[in-house]
């Protein structure tokens, strides 16, 4: 679409021209009537991009309605760059997840790049500094094909580069493998920022007359028409759309950033909004529609980076490290001034206008002039139709069945070694986790944790959600993903304050598809009104197919949560020999899509486990009583693998102990099924009596010195394993898997 | 003492150095811009890490002719203690203030965890503290961090006793495990590990607070005790 001369109006109606930027016909028509004419070539790009589902949620709107969006504690829900919750003290954190799925499948070091640099964006475009980054990434099998893991190693890359170059540490995130993900990888960055309530800002061109300020890189050809390829499938033609693949530079982006937290402090400052997707066109057009002003803009004024752009290119070019500033008329040049001193440019471009509309100038004439609400606010909403897959009531017909198993240690030591479970350390040593030195949980925890300097206070953060289980029952799954994020952040010592969430999906146009967006809405919705914990934020991916295969559904939850006083933190590691170890939580017999059904039939299939949200609620309410009690010596939440894997893990920092627990019942289902709403806790012998009084928990064995777990059934020792057996099949899987093919 | 922490652009951890300073150590401490042209009012100089000019071209090859650089010769000269670390390191190799050169990790990737150190000098005005072969948890986090020098040089370096720090278990592949040199002159140390990341228990570990304690024992008894 980069064409040399551009399209007459009339050869965008006649030849269709407006169906390759991802109108519809019904849409094209939709734009004639509200401008009462036909739109010229870059009017045309102007609403193709605005009227994508990702920058109109045309498709997912009807679903989002669902989820509930206020609290007492939310001071900004979704709608602006990023979500803000109250913390107390005039503080506040800022949060918001975002995919950039499509790049990274075509060019995974640049796509992960400029993912996390786009959600650093909204954040300090908040006015909140970024003290955190986490992710989560979704990866075909490791051992199937050589694409796979260039894919996994360049987008681990690619995070890497830009997430430490920027000084913002990758505090922590979660990776799964399946093959739904092929040849659609998923990458998935959040950010998390922190602010003091009165330096908000907000995306608002207020002010007829007042200045529109471009500041940042300079723009080019890169990324044009990125929105647009985000809402389509991949095909095996996918690799033409590279261009529309942006390239980063965190670099730029560092000075941005400390140059836009300066500018925060300036009473000259009206609004300010990242140029994201769809650039130039968005930031404008969603700044002045939300104030209910206009904007002109002089397209020649823009800082370019190459020669001849037209005025389609350089509205739709998505080229990174980019802010469109509202300023204060007459004060322009202590913007300029306070640019210069970060070596950054801030040229006046436009005005604010009163008139509703987006007009642009180039060359002295009018090259764009429509409507700003028509753009950010008219996208046509569809009701997509929506049918229960076959095989979900398949799959819902099915008993639950627990599998066979004869060797328990061979089946932990291989559970250890799958690479959802296994140590990711490969991954996060290669993420500076510890700089701006606030973060006291490292990556590899339930939830990292990060103190915020000069109070008593600390962040929680995580991601979670385990697609397997939304596949098979997308309602449940859905559910369980806020709850398993909620159940992380209690395990830290915090309370959950709200999520952000990115639902990533297949084509919506799939009825089947549709459905399991719906449902899992539904989960995630019940999970949230029951936790106390708001959506205040998130991103939808959809059309997350390759070559007309989706994948498994997977809305990915973002937590934070708050630690009140640094004394609650809580780890997941046995502290001290001697200490009682518990089971909170009831045990059933439930495999649907376990690791251990993955293990044993390559495949998963029946029913999720089960969740009653309220039981999840009150054993999460007892375990942080006991914590903030200071009764609690560690706590682990009990999610892939089950007891036994839970047991281990908290077996790996300090290798002096060991543990010996008793299990009863089935001896598979005790060690390794999947049974929601359970915690592991140690307690320490003189804390028994005051713990066992604020939760309702079963001892099930004591922490020894012996490096090694002992599993007992009915006196009989059914496991025995030194913890460096163990240690060693969850450490090495992901280095191996690696190595040894490439 | 008054300590400056330089900041370039692209500095990442000037926050972390001084914080170290200020809340841990507790003496006094600015934020010095690189375009700065004086650093007569500090007695000691902090270049941090992160990724100046982005690391183009080389780690540290354009950071070292902002104008502070001339300063921090100057200082370096006037025996000011001068402490580079990761990215002031790789500055202070490219200003020539130490000898040698920075490749990139073994591993070809980026690295961050907490290292085991030696202390194999404890007679510095950084090392002081420590016990001389004592083992110190300190993290590194970076992608060049592969020491390098020819033979002669090493040769001079171990003559000197200018090897203050070496790895227990190299992280990046650098020559004979080095970790931190220091000039022969004894006042300009740089080191690839992070002792501004290791002086809070509470995350982790303090042992990085003996370096700066040392240069602040070792500035007090030059000027103080005797003035």
């Amino acid at each position: 679409m980069l064409l040399k001369h551009e399209p007459s109006t009339e050869q965008v109606k006649t030849e269709k021209l407006y169906q390759q930027m991802g109108l519809s016909d019904e849409e094209f028509t939709l734009v004639e009537n509200i401008l009462g004419r036909t739109p010229n070539y870059t009017e045309t790009g102007l609403f193709s991009v605005m009227w994508s589902e990702h920058c109109s949620y045309k498709n997912s709107k009807p679903v989002l309605k669902k989820f509930p969006i206020t609290g007492e504690k939310v001071l900004q829900g979704p709608g602006e760059g990023a979500g803000i919750v109250d913390i107390g003290d005039e503080q506040a954190v800022v949060f918001k997840i975002e995919s950039h799925n499509h790049p990274s499948a075509i060019e995974p070091y640049q796509g992960a790049a400029t993912g996390v640099g786009g959600i650093i964006r909204d954040i300090f475009s908040m006015g909140a500094r970024p003290i955190a980054l986490l992710n989560s990434l979704r990866f075909g099998e490791l051992d199937e094909s050589a694409r796979v893991r260039y894919l996994f190693k360049e987008v681990v890359a690619g995070i890497a580069g830009y997430g430490n170059c920027i000084g913002i540490p990758t505090v922590g995130g979660e990776i799964q493998f399946d093959a739904s993900y092929d040849g659609n990888p998923l990458v998935n960055a959040m950010c998390v920022g922190l602010i003091d309530h009165k330096d908000i800002k907000k995306g608002l061109a207020q002010g007829v007359g007042n200045t529109v300020m471009y500041v940042g890189a300079k723009t080019g050809r890169d990324g044009i028409h990125g929105a647009t390829f985000a809402s389509e499938e991949l095909t095996d033609q996918s690799d033409e759309n590279r261009p529309a693949v942006q390239v980063g530079d965190p670099f730029m982006e560092k000075l941005l950033l400390e140059a836009c937290l300066e500018l925060i402090q300036s009473d000259a400052l009206v609004g300010i909004q990242d140029m994201g997707a769809a650039g130039l066109t968005s930031s404008s057009a969603e700044m002045a529609s939300k104030a209910g002003m206009g904007i002109e803009m002089n397209l020649d004024l823009v800082p370019q980076r190459e020669t001849g752009m037209t005025a389609y290119e350089m509205m739709l070019s998505e080229s990174q490290e980019r802010m469109l500033i509202v300023v204060t008329k007459g004060r322009e040049q202590e913007i300029k001034d306070l640019f210069t001193k970060y070596d950054l440019e801030a040229v006046a471009i436009g005005t604010v206008t009163d008139d509703k509309k987006l007009r642009l100038l180039q060359h002295g004439e009018v090259v764009a002039d429509v409507p700003v609400d028509a753009l950010a606010e008219d996208a046509p909403v569809y009701h997509k139709p929506s049918k229960v897959p076959a095989y979900y009531e398949e799959f819902q017909a099915m008993e639950q069945e627990i599998p066979q198993v004869s060797d328990l240690k061979e089946t932990l030591l291989q559970l250890l070694s799958q690479p959802t479970i296994a140590s990711k350390e490969w991954v996060y040593n290669q993420y500076d986790y510890m700089v701006r030195t606030n973060t006291v949980v490292s990556p590899g925890s339930d939830a990292a944790v990060v103190r915020i300097r000069g109070t008593r206070k600390a962040l929680a953060m995580t991601t979670d959600c385990n697609s397997r289980y939304v596949y098979l029952d997308p309602e449940v799954g859905g559910k369980i993903a806020v709850a398993e994020a909620a159940r992380n952040i209690v395990c830290s010592g915090a309370e959950p304050l709200a999520i952000t969430d990115n639902l990533n999906f297949g084509n919506p146009e799939k009825p089947e598809v549709f459905w399991q967006i719906e449902k899992s809405a539904d989960g995630i919705s019940e999970a949230c009104r029951v936790l106390g914990t708001p959506v205040i934020g998130g991103n939808v991916s959809l059309y997350n197919e390759t070559n007309g295969t989706a994948i498994y559904p997977t809305p990915v939850i973002g937590m934070v949560g708050l630690v009140t006083d640094l004394n609650h933190i809580t780890t997941q590691n046995f502290k001290n020999n001697g200490d009682l170890i518990y089971l909170v939580g009831e045990t059933k017999d439930e495999f649907g899509g376990s690791e251990l059904q993955k293990l044993i039939h390559g495949k998963v299939f029946g029913k999720a486990p089960e969740l009653n949200i309220d039981v999840e609620k009150t054993n999460q309410d007892h375990v942080l009583t006991a914590i903030r009690a200071g009764v609690v010596q560690s706590a682990h939440d009990l999610s892939e693998g089950g007891l036994g894997v839970a047991v281990a893990e908290s077996l790996f920092t300090n290798e002096q102990l060991g543990a010996e627990i008793s299990i009863e019942g089935n001896l598979v289902s005790a060690l390794f099924s999947e049974t929601q709403s359970r915690f592991l806790l140690t307690v320490k012998k003189e804390h028994q009596t005051e713990f066992e009084s604020l939760v309702a928990a079963k001892l099930i064995g004591e922490v020894n010195n012996t490096a090694a777990l002992k599993v007992k059934a009915e006196n009989n020792t059914v496991l025995e394993a030194s913890v460096n057996q163990l240690k060693d099949a969850w450490k090495g899987a992901i280095p191996c898997l690696l190595k040894s093919r490439d | 003492m008054k300590f400056a922490v330089i900041v370039f652009p692209g500095s990442n951890c000037d926050v972390d150095m001084y914080h170290a300073i200020k809340d841990e150590l507790g003496e006094q401490v600015e934020y010095v811009w690189h375009d700065t042209e004086s650093l007569d009012e500090f007695d000691g100089i902090l270049l941090p890490g992160g990724f100046s000019y982005g690391d183009y071209l080389r780690t540290g090859a354009i950071a070292r002719f902002s104008k502070v650089m001339q300063a921090v010769v100057k200082a370096a000269e006037a025996g000011k203690p001068i402490l580079g670390v990761c990215n002031g390191f790789q500055i202070l190799l490219e200003a020539g203030l130490l000898p040698g050169a920075m490749r990139r990790n073994e591993s070809l990737s980026f690295i961050c965890k907490p290292v085991e150190l030696k202390v194999e000098n404890n007679q510095t005005i950084f090392s002081t503290a420590y016990s001389l072969g004592e083992t110190i948890s300190i993290p590194v986090a970076h992608g060049e961090g592969n020491y390098y020098c020819d033979e002669e040089t090493l040769a001079a370096l171990k003559e000197n006793n200018q090897i203050v720090f070496t790895y227990q278990d190299n992280p990046n592949g650098s020559l004979e495990d080095i970790a931190g040199i220091i000039n022969e002159k004894g006042n300009v140390l740089g080191m690839m590990p992070h002792p501004e990341r290791a002086v809070d228990e509470l995350l982790g570990g303090a042992d990085g607070l003996k370096l700066f304690q040392s240069i602040v024992r070792s500035w007090r008894e030059a000027n103080v005790v005797k003035a």
